[in-house]
């Protein structure tokens, strides 16, 4: 069976993210004053081929400690959907 | 005669200017592609500054898996001098060979430029010819060289000694927002150094500058007395 796997990276909370600032500095300066808290990550999607959901999972999980995320920084989502 | 080897990923860009400098400082130098995965007796691991596969990821995330890199781990935990520049500390970090991660410099430009550094400890293989406290001017060209750790490992950095060489920021705040100004680090067995710096690209007076050539000459004067690295 073959999973569509989203995988969301993200910078931990409490970790300076100087992309961010500088994305919400730019959208105030194009009038979007309104916007706060702006942080900067990366999407990954992959299709993974395991026995069930939960394995597809599991699976991505563990590429995600290996190398997708980096753990001294990062928190990262997985959601998995058939397909 | 001291045998350095100098690892090449594809983007690597300071890997034959390493290789001059353990040559000036006497040692018998040469490079080895990281496809390959021997070291062919190395008593010395440099691994170069650049953009190895093009930072993609992560900087270093990538060369972290070269095949060249278990046989740096090897060497590494036969308590073997391994000395990672720029790029190189990037790997060494995302190998868990050090501790923490290189993160985008905080004001987000990309720094090339002298700056002033002062030698922390001079009991690892690289910074023994340096005196303690000794200031230097080197070249840093990064942008990824916010360096970050939990407070627990700068805990640990600290209380162990393990900061090798810290921004002097006299001036004002360190150039890329690293904690605790982190220039350079070490391991717990302190054969393993990292740093953002270039001592590669001054280590001759007709660079303008020969600050960084100690980093060279440590290992090979040490393997000269002793037989080790």
């Amino acid at each position: 069976m073959s999973y569509r796997v989203h995988v969301r990276v993200m910078p931990r909370q409490g970790i300076l993210d100087p992309q961010g600032q500088a994305v919400e500095h730019a959208l105030a300066t194009l009038g979007f004053q309104e916007a706060a808290g702006v942080r900067v990550g990366r999407a990954i999607e992959l299709t993974v081929d395991a026995g069930s959901r939960e394995d597809a999972e599991r699976r991505a999980r563990a590429m995600c400690d290996k190398l997708l995320a980096n753990p001294v920084t990062e928190d990262y989502l997985v959601s998995v959907e058939e397909g | 005669m001291l045998r350095v080897a100098v690892l090449r990923f594809p983007g690597s860009n300071s890997d034959v200017d390493a290789v001059r400098a353990a040559e000036r400082a006497g040692a018998d130098s040469y490079l080895v592609w990281h496809r390959d995965s021997d070291l062919r007796g190395a008593d010395v691991v440099v691994i170069p500054g650049g953009f190895s596969y093009g930072d993609y990821l992560r900087a270093g995330a990538i060369a972290r898996f070269s095949p060249v890199m278990q046989a740096v781990q090897r060497h590494a935990a036969d308590g073997g001098a391994v000395l990672g520049i720029c790029n190189g500390f990037q790997i060494l970090c995302e190998a868990h060979l050090l501790p923490g991660q290189l993160l985008r410099n905080a004001q987000l430009t990309f720094l090339a430029r002298p700056v002033e550094v002062r030698i922390e400890r001079t009991d690892t293989p690289f910074t023994a010819d340096y005196a303690e406290g000794e200031r230097l001017r080197l070249p840093v060209a990064h942008g990824d060289g916010r360096y970050v750790a939990s407070e627990d490992v700068l805990r640990e950095l600290e209380a162990e000694g393990r900061v090798v060489m810290r921004y002097v920021t006299e001036e004002g705040a360190s150039p890329n927002g690293s904690a605790h100004d982190i220039a350079g680090i070490c391991n717990a067995e302190r054969n393993v150094v990292g740093l953002m710096p270039h001592p590669e690209r001054a280590f001759d007076p007709v660079l303008g500058n020969s600050d960084g050539l100690a980093f060279f000459t440590a290992p090979a004067s040490r393997h000269a007395t002793t037989g080790r690295s």
